[in-house]
C-alpha cells in the first residue's frame, strides 16, 4: 500500500504542534498587551466640548483654585460641574463678544446648563467619592494629573482596578497636607510632610481600605 | 498473573479475527436499529439541555431551583454525581493495568470513554449554576487589570482546578490508550477519508518495537500518575462540602467517603455499559458474564463501603455531642426529605447485598438492574447531602424547603442524553474493545512470547 502521506508531513506535524502552541502565547500576549493599552483604558482620551475649555490657561496662566469651579469637591461624592454662572462672575466682563464664548452665553439666556462630555468615566459598579479623598490627602493631581498643562481636558490615567489598588493597598506615598491638596507639581513621596505622619494624622486604617465593599458598594 | 484456565475468551480466538470483528464495527458494519433508537433518544435529550441552556443564559440562574438556605441545588448534585462516574471509568483502568488484571482488557476502553463524558458532563454544571457563567475566568489566575488573584481558600477554585485537569488527563490516557488501536484502523480503512482520519490521529504510529516499549512505559507512568489524581480530584470535590462548617456537610470522613461513593457508581456505570454495549453489537463472548461477576464483586465491595461510611457519619453527628448535627440525622430519617434518605439506603446497603449471590453477578439483567438501582442510589445520596444539610441548619428562623424544577430536570436527564449521544458516536468511530490489550490477552494465554 502507498503511504498515505509524503515524508514532509512529519515536519508538518511538528509545525503544526508547535503552531499551535505559538498561537495560544501569542493570543495571551495580545490580549494582556491589548487590555492595558489606552485602547481599553481610554488614557488620552480627550474628547471635544461645547467650549474648549483650557484648564492650562485658566489653572496654569491665572492660577485659578480647582475648587473655585468645582465647589462640590470637599463636600459631595461628585466634585460638580460649576454652572454656567461660574463661568460668568469673569465672562460677563472679560472676552464678552468672544466667538469662542457664544454656547456660554447662550446657556446663561436660555437657562439651559452647558453639556459637557465626561472625560473620566468609572464604572457603574464602583463608588467612587471626591470628599472621601480629597479631605484624606489625596491630591486632585493623583489622579487627574497636571490639568495645568492641559490645553484639552485629557483622561491621564487608566482607571483599572489594579491601577486604583497600586494605591489603596500602599496608600502612604502618595499623601499630601491638607493645604497641598489642589496644588500642582508637588510630589507627595518627596516632598512636605512624610507619608506615615500624614497616615497618622489622616486617620488612614489601610485594611479597610482592601475591603471590597469599600469601593463596590 | 493467575495461571487458571482462562475462560474469559474463547477457545478459538485469534489475533487476526478479533482485530477483523472489532475493527469491521467501526469501519464495515452498518449500525444496529437499536443503536439508532438509542442516538435519536440520546439527541432529543441533548436538544433539551441546550434549550435548558439557552433560557438559563438568557433568564438566569432564577429558573433552577436555587434559593437560600439551599443554594447548591441539583446542579451541585449532578456535578458530584456525574464526576463520580468519571473518577471510577481512569480509575478502574489504571488500577486493573497497574495490578495486571487480565478481566480489564475488555471493558477498559469503554470504561475511559465513559470518565471522559461523565467528566464533560460534570464540568458544565458549576459553569451552569456560576449565574454570570460569562466571568468563569476570574477562577483562573492570569495577570488581570483588576489585579486580583483567586481566592486560594475557596473551594471554588480547587474544584475549578480539579475538574480541568481531570479533564486534560482523562483525555490524554484515552487517547494513549486509543492510539495503537487508531493505527490498526489505518491500515484496514478502505475509504480515503477513514484513512487520513485515522492516519492522523495515529500520528504515524508503525508498531516498531521501540514505539511498544515507549508505549508501554508511558502508559504505566499514566497510570501510575492516574491514582492519585483520580483519589485527590474526588477528595476535593468532596472538599466543596466538608471544608464548610454546615452541619450534615462538616465531616473528616469525607474524602475517602466520597472515593468509595465515586468508585461504586462508576463500577455500577461500567456494568451497566458493558450489559448494554455486549447486546448491542454482539460480543458476549468478549464481554463475559465472568468479567460482570468481577464488576458485581467490585460493586458489592465499594457497596460495603460506602455503607459502613454511612454508619460513621451517624456515629460522628451522635459522638460530636452537637445538637445541630444530630438533628440533621433526625431530619434525613424524619424530615421532609426522608423518603430520599430511606430510598438511597435501600438502593446502596440492602439491594446491594444480592450481589453476594453469584448467579445475580452471571447474569445481565439482574447486574444492568443493580447498575441502575446503584446509581440511582448514589444520586439520591448527592441529593440528600445538598438538600438535607442545608435546608435547615444552624439558624431555624431560616429553615426552609426547596425542591428542583423543571428546569433542574431538564438539565439533568439532558446530561444524560449528552453522555449517551457522545458515547454512542465515539463507539461507531473508534473501536470500544481495546484491540492491542486484548491481543496481548490472547497471547499470553498461549504462553507465547507475542508482543500482540
Amino acid at each position: 500500500m502507498a503511504p498515505l502521506f509524503r515524508r514532509r508531513a512529519n515536519s508538518l506535524a511538528v509545525v503544526i504542534l508547535v503552531g499551535i502552541l505559538a498561537l495560544l502565547v501569542a493570543i495571551s500576549v495580545f490580549a494582556y498587551v491589548v487590555y492595558r493599552s489606552p485602547y481599553q483604558t481610554d488614557v488620552g482620551y480627550a474628547p471635544e466640548q461645547p467650549v474648549p475649555f483650557s484648564h492650562q490657561h485658566h489653572v496654569g496662566g491665572l492660577g485659578l483654585d480647582c475648587r473655585y469651579c468645582h465647589s462640590g469637591v470637599e463636600t459631595s461624592d461628585f466634585a460638580g460641574i460649576p454652572p454656567t454662572l461660574t463661568c460668568m462672575t469673569c465672562h460677563s466682563q472679560e472676552w464678552t463678544n468672544a466667538e469662542m464664548l457664544a454656547p456660554v452665553r447662550q446657556s446663561l439666556t436660555t437657562e439651559t446648563p452647558l453639556s459637557w462630555t465626561r472625560v473620566h468615566d468609572l464604572a457603574d459598579y464602583v463608588y467612587f467619592s471626591h470628599r472621601a479623598h480629597v479631605n484624606n490627602g489625596v491630591g486632585c493631581e493623583s489622579c487627574h494629573g497636571r490639568v495645568d498643562k492641559m490645553p484639552m481636558t485629557v483622561q491621564k490615567a487608566p482607571l483599572t482596578m489594579k491601577w486604583c489598588l497600586s494605591c489603596h493597598r500602599n496608600p502612604a506615598p502618595n499623601l499630601r497636607p491638607l493645604d497641598e491638596i489642589t496644588s500642582m507639581g508637588y510630589s507627595p513621596a518627596t516632598d512636605g510632610a512624610s507619608g506615615q505622619m500624614l497616615m497618622q494624622r489622616y486617620r488612614i486604617h489601610p485594611d479597610t481600605l482592601k475591603e471590597c465593599a469599600t469601593c463596590h458598594r | 498473573m493467575s495461571h487458571e484456565p482462562q475462560p474469559l475468551l474463547p477457545r478459538e480466538l485469534t489475533h487476526a479475527r478479533l482485530t477483523q470483528r472489532i475493527s469491521d464495527l467501526v469501519l464495515h458494519q452498518r449500525s444496529p436499529l437499536g443503536w439508532w433508537i438509542a442516538l435519536v433518544i440520546c439527541a432529543l435529550l441533548t436538544l433539551m439541555l441546550l434549550v435548558a441552556i439557552w433560557v438559563l443564559f438568557s433568564t438566569g440562574v432564577g429558573i433552577f431551583g436555587l434559593n437560600i438556605p439551599v443554594a447548591w441545588g441539583l446542579p451541585i448534585v449532578n456535578t458530584i454525581w456525574w464526576i463520580g462516574i468519571a473518577h471510577a471509568g481512569t480509575l478502574i483502568s489504571a488500577v486493573l493495568l497497574l495490578t495486571r488484571q487480565p478481566w480489564r482488557a475488555s471493558i477498559n476502553r469503554f470504561a475511559e470513554a465513559m470518565a471522559m463524558f461523565a467528566i464533560v458532563c460534570a464540568g458544565m454544571y458549576p459553569l451552569l449554576h456560576l449565574g454570570r457563567a460569562e466571568f468563569f475566568y476570574y477562577l483562573l489566575p492570569y495577570p488581570d487589570t483588576m489585579d486580583l488573584w483567586p481566592q486560594w481558600r475557596s473551594p471554588l477554585v480547587w474544584d475549578f482546578f480539579a475538574i480541568t485537569m481531570y479533564l486534560v488527563f482523562t483525555s490524554l490516557f484515552l487517547f494513549m490508550s486509543l492510539l495503537p488501536d487508531l493505527a490498526t484502523l489505518r491500515d484496514r480503512a478502505t475509504h480515503r477519508f477513514q484513512q487520513y482520519f485515522y492516519a492522523i490521529l495515529a500520528l504515524g504510529w508503525r508498531g516498531s518495537a521501540t514505539h511498544w516499549a515507549r508505549y508501554e512505559k508511558a502508559t504505566m507512568i499514566l497510570a501510575a500518575v492516574a491514582t492519585p489524581i483520580v483519589v485527590t480530584v474526588t477528595g476535593i470535590i468532596s472538599l466543596d462540602l466538608s471544608v464548610s462548617i454546615v452541619p450534615g456537610y462538616h465531616f473528616t470522613i469525607f474524602p475517602p467517603y466520597f472515593v468509595c461513593g465515586a468508585l461504586f457508581s462508576g463500577f455500577s456505570t461500567v456494568a451497566l455499559l458493558a450489559v448494554l454495549l455486549r447486546s448491542l453489537f454482539g460480543l458476549r463472548d468478549l464481554v463475559t458474564d465472568i468479567h460482570l461477576d468481577y464488576l458485581g464483586r467490585m460493586m458489592l465491595l465499594f457497596g460495603l463501603a460506602v455503607t459502613y461510611a454511612y454508619t460513621q457519619e451517624m456515629f460522628t453527628a451522635w459522638y460530636s455531642g452537637e445538637d445541630y448535627y444530630r438533628y440533621v440525622y433526625i431530619d434525613r430519617w424524619t424530615g421532609p426529605y426522608a423518603p430520599v434518605w430511606w430510598s438511597m439506603i435501600f438502593c446502596n446497603a440492602v439491594l446491594i447485598q444480592l450481589l453476594w449471590f453469584k448467579r445475580v453477578r452471571r447474569s445481565g439483567i439482574a447486574m444492568l438492574c443493580l447498575a441502575l438501582t446503584s446509581n440511582l442510589g448514589m444520586w439520591l445520596e448527592r441529593f440528600q447531602i445538598v438538600f438535607t444539610s442545608t435546608h435547615a441548619d444552624y439558624m431555624p428562623a431560616n429553615w426552609d424547603i426547596n425542591w428542583p424544577t423543571g428546569w433542574d430536570w431538564a438539565a439533568y436527564f439532558g446530561s444524560l442524553g449528552l453522555f449517551g449521544f457522545l458515547l454512542l458516536l465515539f463507539v461507531r468511530i473508534m473501536p470500544l474493545m481495546s484491540m492491542h490489550d486484548m491481543r496481548a490477552l490472547i497471547a499470553l494465554r498461549r504462553g507465547g512470547r507475542d508482543d500482540g
